[in-house]
């Protein structure tokens, strides 16, 4: 593909167009605003545009989905957010979501429905293997062909909504070797930036989260940490950066992975 | 019926008493809690409590401690039925009632020396790990002083119990062999047969006092025991049962939606509300959101407090704990069954009235530094044996915080004002949360 033009249709325009996407991608406050999570917002969006995927985003009118408030304790933040969403997405009659962030997921999915927002929402990572399996999505190319992967699962995908397969399975189809860490899957340790510690300093200790967990992945001796999380993708990658591997190791989300197996 | 008898019915009647005495207060305390509804979804209710608290699927995921204590509880199970027996021969004079069975008696003495045996084993190997290799979670600082104590008490009372178990057996096989009177042939005695060579050159005297004075030792001592239960983490052997019914079914990742607070959002944005009436002068006082005290918390959470067995396999799991910080999930757990302890024995002094005494959950057991470490990973609750759920108690205190005191961190407080001022945690524009399409 040429240098790369990708199609985002806003819900608006489509609405305007008389049209309505199969599925809205709720790209989130990281994917929207984090320099780094902008670029695994993008290399998603090429695999969407590249298997056909009728869908669109809210565009300015998508809003914090309120994790961060909620985990925080400010269940009035939160349910104003929440309900200020619903009322967007309800007024779109939108049905099914899909994003890149493990907590918006979460938030989505478990903690929107009581509030009048029912949806079938999904993690970036189940949809690329839906496309995968269904055939609408190819991988050409190796470029991660013997390459070591070690994948972090998110708290909130993993432990918290019981997500572990999805990403593995699309990592095996790199033809990469996936090592995993000593503790993954439900014994995954945490990256540190859940409950909103993103936001804030630690408490007092005698280390960081994301070095301790940084350190576990480094013992796997990889090429690549992958995960499929905006926030541990940050704190890994300053782990990384903390421990000066910058030049050996990358950490990557698995869509960045997929979109560059066959150099999208 | 002989004065021994008597004795005996006696002590038993007034274990059994002391012993519902204290689990009704233990249950008043467990009531102290709100009101919350687990009554939904029966069918995978009992599964989850057949499977983790019967089936114990959590325990092996440490494989050597998890067989180890499936032997004891198997043990304590199955050996308690010899209870059943010690009981009716204690209030009748009888001597192995049971008997009759013939070779399913045989069978069953037999496997009961047998899980014996494991039990004793498993004992002395736990007590071991507690004691002389340093395993960090039995060190952690909320381990210090009775916590400690109460597990090596739990596991020497097992060790003698089970010592006494034997050495009973032991003389009874001796005594019967010798064809004592009273002393009919019954029972199979694979393991104390083993162990009555140590006794055999007591007199028959000799032996008839040491069967009774082991088969009183251990009755009593499983009585004593069983009172211990309720000041003890051993508790769990009880309500690790209920504690794993009312479990929560959700995803993990779902945190409660607070109700009061969505009436107030609902009226904030309704677009007919008229924001000056007047307060209905009829409607409940405001509630307070969050917990400061354990009567903030709901009766799911005091009862996870009581089922809490300070095994500290979340605090081992915890990665805050693990980085140096404050936060011990198992800690949460503790100082919430003290603190309602102290609630309790409050009311109870002050004839059913709680008297204010001027302290709290939060602050007088609880920091808000160990609140604010917690990063909501649900390690804990993923490696609770029992499903207790720590996470919710820590969140229900963060509201508190964040709700009533206004007591966030300052950073927190930034990320919340820009959530609210620009529908993003961090200064950006909310018209720019589409620029990255065209970057
Ligand atoms: S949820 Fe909080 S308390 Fe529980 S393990 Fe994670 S950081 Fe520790
Ligand atoms: S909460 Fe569960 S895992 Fe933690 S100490 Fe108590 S019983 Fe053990």
């Amino acid at each position: 593909m040429a240098e790369d033009k990708i199609i985002v249709p806003t819900m608006a325009e489509m609405t305007a167009r008389g049209e309505k996407p199969d599925v809205l991608f709720w790209v989130g406050c990281a994917g929207s605003f984090d320099d780094r999570a902008k670029k695994i917002t993008k290399a998603f969006v090429k695999l969407l545009n590249k298997a056909n995927v009728s869908f669109a985003v809210l565009g300015a009118e998508e809003s914090c989905s309120g994790d961060p408030a909620k985990r925080a304790g400010n269940e009035f933040l939160f349910q104003m957010q929440a309900v200020t969403n619903i009322e967007v997405l309800n007024a779109y009659e939108v049905n099914k979501i899909v994003t890149a962030c493990p907590h918006c997921f979460n938030t989505l999915k478990n903690e929107y429905p009581e509030l009048g927002g029912d949806y079938d929402v999904v993690h970036h990572t189940q949809l690329l293997q839906q496309l995968l399996d269904d055939g609408k999505l190819t991988i050409e190319g190796g470029n991660f062909k013997g390459k070591k992967i070690t994948f972090h699962d998110p708290c909130y995908l993993g432990r918290g909504n019981g997500v572990y397969e999805a990403p593995r399975e699309l990592i095996a189809k790199l033809d990469a070797e996936l090592v995993e860490m000593r503790r993954c899957k439900t014994r995954g340790l945490c990256c540190g930036a859940g409950g909103a510690q993103m936001f804030k300093e630690a408490e007092k200790g005698d280390k960081e989260v994301n070095i301790e967990r940084t350190e576990e992945a480094l013992e796997t001796k990889p090429n690549i940490i992958a995960t499929g999380c905006p926030f541990c993708n940050t704190m890994m990658t300053d782990g990384v950066k903390n421990k000066e591997k910058e030049g050996e190791v990358t950490v990557m989300d698995v869509a960045e992975l997929i979109a560059n197996a066959g150099d999208l | 019926m002989g004065i021994a008898n008597i004795i005996f019915i006696v002590v038993l009647l007034a274990a059994v008493v002391l012993f519902a005495r204290n689990v009704g207060k233990i249950r008043r305390n467990i009531k102290l809690g709100k009101d919350v509804d687990r009554s939904d979804n029966k069918p995978e209710r009992w599964k989850t409590m057949i499977r983790v608290a019967l089936g114990q699927s959590k325990m092996v995921v440490r494989p050597v401690a998890g067989i180890m204590h499936i032997f004891i509880y198997l043990g304590f199970v199955i050996i308690n039925l010899e209870v059943l027996e010690i009981v009716i021969d204690g209030a009748l004079g009888t001597h192995r009632v049971f008997a009759f069975l013939g070779g399913f008696y045989d069978f069953l003495i037999g496997s009961f020396e047998i899980l014996a045996v494991l039990v004793l084993v498993s004992c002395i190997v736990f007590f071991a790990r507690r004691n002389l290799i340093a395993l960090k979670r039995f060190k952690n600082p909320e381990m210090k002083g009775w916590p400690s104590l109460d597990g090596n008490l739990i596991l020497i009372i097992e060790i003698l119990l089970m010592s006494a178990f034997l050495s009973m057996n032991a003389s009874d096989y001796l005594l019967q062999a010798r064809g004592v009177e009273h002393y009919t042939a019954a029972g199979a005695f694979p393991v104390s047969s083993m162990i009555a060579p140590i006794f055999s050159g007591m007199t028959d005297a000799g032996l008839v006092a040491l069967e009774r004075f082991t088969w009183w030792f251990h009755i009593v001592g499983i009585l004593a025991f069983l009172n211990y239960l309720v000041i003890s983490k051993h508790f769990h052997i009880i309500l690790a049962f209920p504690n794993t019914f009312y479990s929560n079914l959700n995803a993990k990742g779902r945190f409660t939606n607070m109700e009061a607070v969505t009436r107030e959002v609902k009226m904030m944005m309704d677009p007919n509300a008229d924001p000056y009436a007047a307060p209905d002068p009829n409607a409940p006082p405001p509630e307070q959101f969050g917990a400061k005290d354990v009567t903030d918390l709901n009766w799911v959470q005091l009862m996870n407090a009581y089922s809490c067995t300070e095994c500290g396999r979340c605090t081992s799991e915890c990665p805050a704990n693990q980085t140096g910080k404050l936060l011990s999930p198992r800690k949460i757990m503790m100082d919430v069954r003290d603190r309602v302890e102290e609630v309790g024995k409050n009311i109870d002094a002050n004839k059913g009235e709680f008297k204010e005494d001027g302290k709290s959950l939060l602050n007088d057991y609880i920091t808000p530094e160990e609140l604010w470490a917690c990063t909501s990973c649900n390690a804990c609750t993923q490696a609770c044996p029992i499903n207790i759920d720590p996470l919710s108690i820590i969140v229900d205190m963060r509201r508190y915080l964040v709700m009533e005191q206004s007591a966030a961190p300052m950073e927190l407080n930034l990320m919340m004002s820009n959530v609210e001022n620009n529908g993003a945690p961090w200064q950006f524009p909310a018209a720019d949360r589409a620029n990255w399409i065209n970057e």
